[in-house]
């Protein structure tokens, strides 16, 4: 963590500085940026540091989503039970996927999680009594916290959301740095080997699966209250695979890369869609320039650069 | 719960499962002989039914829809099988992004050039109407699918079990590189493989454009359900392909009438189930 750390706080504070000169629209992408941060750094415990390639990881934020969207709107919920049911559904969906998808290696584990992603997405375009379908749940109300500001305003929000990012960033840089993360790190490069060491290898997969989808769950909370409105957009395959891409963009196995490559996601996504509406035809381009050009990521390149 | 509707929905299941056989048999092939999970496959099934509508909306001939839906996406798929995917053997998260870019990138041509409106393919007059059997009557477009995918599955095995080309296809799916050393050129099979499947779901998508319709967002709507048949199925294998897509075809039919809010979780739980049992699918193998 030593090395990340200083550049880290550095930009944090610098976001924390510079965030009252800016106008809103820059504000409010930012406060985008670093909630789906959180959730491509999620996805990174899993992609980066075990070597499991998630193509459903949009469901758990998806989830957590939803069930903040249901219960500010229809129950009137306040922001800790919120918070506590939305990771809750979010973990309780990775723990039940879990155990069908870490029985599966390699291809199979990629196509388990696209399936199982798209259970969740017909059940928010399907379930219609629950979920409003098509329609999506709209009028999610920002949470009422006990602080002198209101965090309707964008400003307080993205600090809420700065905080948010850095306590998932600190948690999940500790939990990689772990004994439990190292063994995560011992797997991705050879199962057998930590078989052979007596690691239970199931169990240490099934763990991070959990605990990705539990963090991804988190940013899904944030995401609802950012938005105020959650619809099946927020868990279809585009979402899955937009977030794989922010981790290969930034650097799979760095934490900080797939960080940063939400947030050229965001910013390219927002930026290109004022001036044309081809906006999926260049994120396509994206995705095969990246493979072509920059296969271990921006911080991947930058790194083998520096040594 | 009459017997009537057992038997419609389960003839329904099955034309469904048809269909879908055209569009899992090429993945599960390209994935048997160059282990590229494509996730443009359901974009070539997209496409496929937009070339055909074209055509259609032309020479107002559906065998030409049909034959210029399969060449054309057949050559889109060995461009990029010659241009770009060759270029990744082996890296499993490249070829996967690299074929969502390409997914992104078909859907997003296709919505400037066809539209955002959804269209039917309309069906030929002589398969117009239905067959009528005893107190039931069937469809004759769906019994029509039924007949190509027979066919289809019938042509694709002969090919892969009685041919030397198919003898070389099986080689390739067993062991690449043993194949390669025996002096079977594996890049032309990857390159045969990989149109033929890019042609098969071009198939279903003319044939599918008729009864489901074409529409934006087509292709990562079947897209999942390909997936599916090849993991209850097995990656790979032809039989698996068959059976996996006659059990989705049935287990979403019922499961939309029965259950329609819940239709995604009826798909879903054999699937769970028979993975708990037999991790690589029923057919497949390691």
């Amino acid at each position: 963590m030593r090395r990340p750390l200083v550049p880290a706080a550095v930009a944090a504070a610098v976001l924390a500085a510079v965030a009252p000169a800016l106008p809103s629209y820059p504000l409010t992408l930012l406060t985008q940026a670093l909630i789906v941060a959180v959730l491509a750094m999620s996805l990174d415990v899993l992609l980066g540091y075990t070597g499991l390639p998630s193509l459903g990881h949009a469901a758990y934020f998806g989830v957590a989503a939803y069930a903040v969207a249901i219960l500010a709107t229809d129950y009137q919920a306040g922001f800790a039970a919120c918070l506590a049911a939305g990771v809750a559904a979010a973990a309780a969906f990775a723990a039940v996927f879990g155990l069908v998808a870490i029985r599966a290696a390699g291809t199979y584990f990629l196509m388990i999680t696209l399936a199982l992603g798209m259970v969740v997405w017909g059940l928010a375009f399907r379930w219609v009594s629950l979920t409003k379908g098509d329609n999506g749940i709209s009028g999610v109300p920002r949470p009422e916290l006990p602080l002198p500001w209101s965090l309707w305003a964008p400003l307080p929000f993205f600090y809420f959301s700065l905080a948010a990012a850095l306590l998932a960033w600190i948690l999940l840089g500790l939990l990689v740095r772990s004994p439990f993360g190292l063994t995560l790190k011992g797997i991705r490069e050879s199962e057998s080997r930590m078989r052979i060491l007596g690691y239970n290898v199931w169990l240490h997969k099934y763990l991070a699966f959990v605990i990705s989808g539990t963090v991804a769950g988190f940013a899904g909370v944030l995401w609802a209250y950012y938005n105020g409105f959650v619809s099946p957009v927020d868990v279809q395959l585009v979402t899955s695979v937009e977030t794989l891409l922010m981790v290969a963009l930034g650097g799979p196995g760095t934490l900080v890369g797939p960080a940063i490559g939400a947030a050229v996601i965001v910013f390219l996504k927002n930026f290109v869609s004022v001036y044309t509406k081809r906006w999926l035809l260049i994120l396509g381009a994206v995705y095969i320039g990246v493979i072509l050009f920059a296969p271990r990521g921006v911080v991947g390149a930058l790194r083998r650069r520096g040594r | 719960m009459t017997a009537e509707f057992w038997i419609i929905q389960a003839f329904n299941g099955l034309s469904y499962g048809a269909l879908l056989f055209l569009l899992a048999s090429g993945l599960s092939l390209i994935f048997g002989v160059m282990r590229i999970v494509n996730l443009a496959h359901g974009s070539y099934f997209m496409l496929g039914g937009y070339v055909g509508l074209s055509v259609v909306w032309r020479t107002e001939s559906f065998p030409a829809a049909v034959l210029a839906g399969a060449v054309a996406v057949g050559l889109i798929g060995m461009g990029m099988e010659r241009l770009f995917l060759r270029r990744l053997p082996g890296q499993t998260l490249g070829q996967v992004l690299m074929t969502i870019g390409f997914a992104l990138i078909f859907q997003d041509l296709a919505l400037l050039i066809w539209g955002g409106d959804p269209y039917t393919i309309p069906v030929p007059g002589a398969l117009q109407g239905s067959v009528v059997a005893g107190t039931y009557s069937f469809p004759s477009y769906r019994i029509f699918i039924v007949v190509v995918a027979v066919a289809v599955g019938a042509l694709l095995w002969l090919a892969l079990d009685r041919t030397r080309a198919g003898a070389r296809i099986r080689a390739a799916v067993d062991d690449r590189e043993m194949a390669q050393g025996v002096g079977i050129n594996v890049p032309v099979i990857s390159l045969a493989v990989f149109a033929l499947g890019a042609c098969l779901a071009a198939l279903g998508g003319v044939i599918g454009g008729a009864f489901l319709g074409v529409y934006p967002g087509a292709d990562f709507e079947v897209l999942p359900y390909a997936f599916v048949v090849v993991i209850v199925g097995g990656l790979g294998s032809l039989p698996g392909a068959m059976v996996g897509s006659l059990l989705v075809g049935l287990l979403d039919n019922f499961g939309k009438a029965l259950f329609p809010e819940l239709s995604y979780f009826t798909l879903f739980a054999p699937m769970a189930l028979i993975l708990a049992l037999k991790p690589t699918g029923l057919f497949g193998r390691a």
